[in-house]
């Protein structure tokens, strides 16, 4: 799957969902359910700190590829990276770097955009493309 | 029989709908929601009588004058303090304390000098001190309380001596309630020759205060807090004390005489207000003493009290409700953690429902370590909130436990 048709996927389960008790569940859902990060990357350097939750998010560079691993205390901003994790692994850094996430806003999450919203979900993505950068220049 | 719902016509912002269910509001620790009296003066003020106080000579002048002096009058009153010239307008209860910090700092604090803040404090009453501890080589001491969220007065006792300058206390705790002894403090303090600084930005709105009574020889407030404009608040201080500190801030209105060679200061109040005061806010700050007076502090502590009892006894049914905050004697703030939800997800959740509460460390992180959690929910009550309200808190969190698994 391309990035984009991992982004339709999401928007997919959420289409249906029209109240916002049921996307959330969703999100919680989808952080209750997720492998997390190894512990060896649960540590304070890979942590990304929200105003409330703890954030940590970690990158693998292997054949070229980029893969994140991310997790959080809390199972809303668990549930964000979650989907950020979904979407972005397995791409190349220039795909990472080039993405348009739009099913942050097809999903209804764009309130969540805002840098003061305290699951700082734009310094995950931050975070995320930094890691793409940084392999990219290694790469070079 | 106190009802509520007689006062909740006069807040229209308590009628909205949140994602399409009422709202319900029990933020008010946080900030309180504005009668239509106070914004009807806020907009009257700026509409009929809007000139720069103090020096002008024209008519509108004279009266935004004769309207902010009258609202120092008013706070004077309300705290029952001995005169208008201990009430100093500031910004709010920080810059309150901020200008304590530094005027009652530079006036009377040395190296080695100590000051006593507690364990339960916001930090705007901790931060402060730490500064200015620091500029004068003084030492903060801290008392602690126990895991009911009562204050340790004994360990009170045993730091006080007479190196200790002052004692810094909130008189209510905005993360764990906890109404404070501030009248026996003071006494004790006093003994020791210690003054004593009382926060009241939690109390305000809930207790009649008087400042005589309880021998403050600082109180301070935030308008905000009491159905008053965000961005005034109030100093009040013993006119024996506020005349030999220093002044904060220079500027306008608190001068007498400027040569470049010497400044010669104004009296009190204004030796303290540099600057144009928020006279527009000062007066609303007046209207909604007025509107709580007309109301009865008592007719609302009592209203809040049980309020605080009923969530308490509805919410201690839920399965792994752990509450922080036990004090016998306690304001309407309700802090709780539910299993292991974090309280984050507990307030987006309660948030989605149309509930307001607050989460996280409440600006009060030592008191977060006390318990060794990160934050908590805190629930916090006004008159106008109903039982009705805190029946619908009790199915959001039913709600969000199933939502977590919890």
């Amino acid at each position: 799957m391309t990035l984009n048709e991992k982004q339709d996927a999401i928007i997919a389960e959420f289409e249906f969902l029209d109240d916002w008790l049921d996307k959330y569940q969703l999100i919680i859902d989808k952080s209750q359910s997720s492998k997390g990060i190894e512990d060896k990357y649960k540590v304070e350097e890979n942590v990304i700190e929200g105003c409330q939750s703890k954030v940590w998010v970690a990158a693998e560079f292997r054949d070229e590829k980029v893969y994140y691993q991310g997790e959080s205390n809390t199972d809303i901003a668990g549930g964000i990276v979650c989907m950020l994790v979904e979407i972005l692994s397995g791409e190349t850094p220039d795909d990472i770097l080039n993405a348009d996430l739009y099913f942050i806003e097809r999903i209804g999450l764009k309130e969540h955009l805002s840098p003061t919203r305290s699951n700082g979900m734009l310094a995950m993505i931050k975070q995320m493309r930094i890691y793409a950068l940084a392999f990219k220049s290694q790469n070079n | 029989m106190f009802n509520p719902d007689i006062y909740r016509h006069d807040f229209p912002i308590l009628s909205q709908q949140i994602y399409g269910k009422p709202l319900v509001y029990f933020d008010n620790a946080a900030t309180t929601q504005k009668p239509l009296c106070v914004v009807e003066k806020i907009k009257s003020g700026y509409l009929e009588q809007n000139a720069n106080i103090h020096r002008g000579v024209h008519f509108l002048s004279e009266r935004a004058t004769e309207a902010h002096e009258a609202a120092r009058q008013k706070v004077q009153q309300f705290i029952n303090a001995n005169s208008s010239n201990e009430i100093v307008f500031t910004r709010g209860t920080t810059e309150a304390i901020n200008l304590v910090a530094f005027s009652f700092g530079e006036t009377f604090c040395k190296a080695d000098d100590e000051i006593i803040v507690t364990e339960m404090e916001h930090h705007s009453n901790i931060v402060p001190w730490q500064m200015m501890c620091e500029r004068k080589g003084a030492i903060l001491k801290v008392v602690h309380f126990d895991d009911n969220g009562v204050l340790n007065i004994e360990e009170l006792r045993s730091l006080l001596n007479e190196k200790t300058k002052l004692v810094a206390i909130a008189q209510v705790s905005n993360t764990l309630g906890t109404i404070n002894p501030v009248k026996e403090i003071a006494t004790i303090a006093h003994q020791y020759g210690a003054k004593v600084l009382i926060d009241g930005a939690q109390s305000i709105p809930h207790i009649k205060v008087d400042v005589q009574s309880i021998d403050a020889d600082f109180f301070v407030f935030s308008a905000h807090k009491i159905y008053g404009p965000t961005g005034i608040g109030v100093l009040y201080g013993k006119e024996t004390l506020l005349e030999k500190m220093q002044p904060y801030q220079g500027g306008g209105e608190m001068i007498q005489k400027v040569t470049f060679e010497k400044t010669t200061y104004n009296e009190l109040p204004f030796k303290f207000e540099a600057g144009t005061p928020d006279f527009i806010g000062s007066t609303a700050l007046a209207e909604a003493l007025n509107y709580v007076e007309k109301i009865g502090m008592a007719n609302i502590a009592e209203h809040e009290h049980q309020l605080l009892c009923y969530a308490q006894e509805k919410l201690s049914a839920i399965e792994k409700m752990r509450f922080f905050g036990n004090s016998p004697k306690k304001s309407g703030v309700l802090s709780f953690l539910v299993g292991n939800i974090h309280p984050y997800d507990m307030g987006s959740i309660l948030d989605k429902l149309g509930i307001a509460v607050r989460t996280g460390h409440h600006c009060a992180q030592p008191v977060m370590d006390h318990f060794g959690i990160e934050g908590t929910v805190r629930a916090s009550f006004s008159f106008y909130n109903t039982k009705e309200e805190i029946d619908i808190l009790y199915n959001g969190i039913l709600r969000a436990q199933k939502m977590f698994k919890n």
